[in-house]
């Protein structure tokens, strides 16, 4: 008897059972696994793939959404090379990303070495510390446009109280910058309790035997906590890089791009080039633009940063 | 792991600071403590004040800490202003279809790539990951044009149909490493009493893992609760709006009535805030998790 009749039923089954008792173990296991696996493909093809060969076409034409695309072969990337907006909307972005992120990336350590300390009530301040990374991005914008509100915020009033100018936060080139950056930071709670994590993580021994040999709070923080925590810093970098190029509900909301294009963010600019413009092609020559900024990026981060990460198991 | 609960290395019997060092350090950090804490929590504290005052109190200076009068009625005001509760009902649903898709699909795919063998795994987990790192910002655009030709402009399905494949590459990855953890012994002794991998999906790794599951749902749920650029770019009619969007044109309608806008949003604030004191643990646990088991 050989095996194939040997479970009549499956032999005589629906033609799929019958193909699947035919194929191998090995076969048997690939098959099961692209099942498995098949929503992720099958999105990443009509949701990745798709749009991106959309974009790549429209990139070569001009387009408002009406008409037919009309070829222009290169001129949307010409465009772009003398184009004063986009300079400063690419200025924008990087001035913003610079300051921000090793700003928040500091604040976040900072907060966390202080909420990792052996207090009673330390779980309220973590609480406190946490929660404004929670508050739903246009109610997050609503507020800090009340706070900076020039005449009536509070962020001037205490200014004015200690004797200082009343500064035009969100009418000021110079000033709105600081703001966005302010108020970034105020939200830092996420990346800070991942860094609390990792604080809790590294084994008590290691301070310790630092202590005997001499070291002081400075060097123990140098020598122990920077290299073991130096995986979660570079984590924590790489998510602020991306997430300080994707600011678009703020600078709707509270600027809407200005004063004077000043918080006019590379998102927001495409957005605006595409839905209140109507000019597609270079929207969408514009999102490959901001894809291989974000993709050089992560290259240099991982290239020159990502080296000289310490890796405790790299096997991990 | 909540903030309740002690640091892993707690000690009680840790001596106590002794040198002048130890006992400047302790009350600075005190201090640094209390300030920051301050420092946090008084934008809140300004935004439920200013959404409880008159619209001449609140352009009033020095401005007024506790409001007189209390204006509640701004609430009912703001949310009766446009139709909340339509907005509320639509976030409803874009959200509760986002969570279905997203726990039932990443977990679907994770299982595959944690826990089968095949040719070309490797290749698609390292897509996976490079999705990943590309922000949604990068298809806007292109996403646009493709669901305007299948007609999906003004209705919920581009922001609630991408979800069910797949459900980003963010949760297939945790849910991967959550699979991980479990000891592939349960598995093979389902296995040999005749399960297959469906059911050793549904019936074994499922039921294990409801605190990861409960965590990226939650997470989802609160992505679609706050998400603007997606809403704002499909949905059209007000009819359709979310609540954020419906909030995102309350200010840009109601440019000067900072009291009805600062109630509105104190409302739009304060499930989220429930939502976390609720489920403080699986918060922690979900920003845990994306950090440390990269």
């Amino acid at each position: 008897m050989t095996a194939q009749t040997a479970d009549p039923a499956a032999a005589e089954g629906f033609w799929l059972t019958r193909h699947y008792n035919r194929l191998t173990l090995k076969q048997r296991r690939t098959l099961m696994g692209y099942i498995f696996i098949a929503p992720f493909i099958l999105g990443f093809l009509l949701w990745w793939l798709g749009p991106a060969a959309v974009a790549g076409y429209l990139t070569f034409h001009k387009w408002n959404f009406l008409s037919a695309p009309k070829f222009v072969g290169m001129a949307n990337f010409s465009k772009m090379v003398g184009d004063p907006i986009l300079a400063q909307s690419l200025k924008v972005t990087f001035v913003f990303s610079v300051i921000s992120v090793p700003l928040g990336l500091v604040f976040a350590f900072f907060l966390a070495n202080l909420i990792n300390a052996k207090f009673r009530f330390i779980a309220i301040f973590r609480t406190i510390y946490f929660l404004p990374s929670i508050v739903p991005a246009v109610a997050n914008a609503i507020l800090w446009a009340w706070l900076f509100n020039t005449e009536f915020g509070l962020i001037n009033y205490v200014i004015r109280a200690f004797g200082g100018p009343k500064i035009g936060w969100l009418q000021d080139p110079t000033w709105v910058m600081l703001a966005f950056v302010i108020l970034t930071i105020w939200g830092v709670g996420g990346s800070m309790i991942i860094f609390l994590a990792g604080l809790q993580g590294i084994p008590q021994i290691f301070y310790e035997a630092a202590e005997i040999d001499g070291a002081g709070r400075w060097q123990r923080l140098l020598y122990v906590t920077l290299p073991m925590m130096s995986p979660i810093i570079f984590f924590n970098l790489v998510i602020g890089f991306i997430s300080s190029f994707q600011v678009f509900v703020s600078a709707l909301l509270i600027t809407n791009g200005g004063p004077q294009r000043a918080t006019l963010f590379l998102v927001l600019h495409i957005w605006r080039t595409a839905f209140s413009s109507q000019k597609m092609g270079y929207a969408a020559a514009l999102s490959w633009l901001l894809f291989a900024i974000l993709m050089l990026l992560s290259f240099f981060v991982f290239r020159y940063i990502g080296s000289r990460v310490y890796y405790e198991n790299p096997d991990e | 792991m909540g903030f309740s609960e002690k640091p892993a290395d707690y000690v009680e019997s840790r001596r106590r600071p002794t040198s002048y060092g130890d006992i400047f350090f302790h009350w600075l950090t005190v201090f640094l403590l209390v300030f920051f804490a301050v420092v946090m929590i008084t934008p809140f504290i300004w935004l439920l004040s200013s959404s409880l005052k008159t619209q001449i109190n609140i352009f009033q200076y020095p401005p007024q800490l506790i409001p007189d009068p209390i204006v509640p009625e701004n609430y009912v005001y703001a949310l009766t202003y446009k139709p909340f509760g339509l907005y509320f009902r639509n976030t409803l649903i874009v959200a509760g279809l986002n969570v279905v898709a997203v726990v039932f699909s990443s977990s679907f795919c994770a299982y595959g790539f944690a826990r089968m063998r095949f040719p070309g795994r490797d290749f698609w987990f390292g897509i996976v990951m490079a999705t990943l790192f590309l922000p949604y910002a990068v298809l806007l655009v292109p996403s646009f044009i493709v669901f305007s030709r299948l007609g999906w402009i003004d209705t919920f399905l581009p922001l609630v149909v991408p979800p069910f494949f797949g459900g980003g590459a963010f949760n297939i990855f945790l849910m991967r490493q959550f699979f991980r953890t479990i000891p592939e012994e349960i598995a093979d002794a389902a296995r040999i009493d005749g399960c297959s991998e469906f059911g050793v999906y549904w019936r074994i790794m499922l039921p294990l893992s409801k605190p990861a599951l409960i965590t990226i749902g939650i997470f989802t749920f609160l992505f679609a609760w706050n998400d603007l650029i997606g809403p704002i770019t499909y949905l059209r009619s007000p009819d359709n709006f979310t609540i954020a969007v419906g909030l995102a044109s309350f200010r840009s309608q109601t440019d000067i009535s900072w009291d009805l806008q600062l109630a509105a949003s104190t409302a739009v604030t304060l499930p989220v805030i429930v939502l976390f004191f609720l489920a403080q643990r699986y918060f922690i646990q979900g920003v845990v998790m994306t950090g440390l088991k990269g």
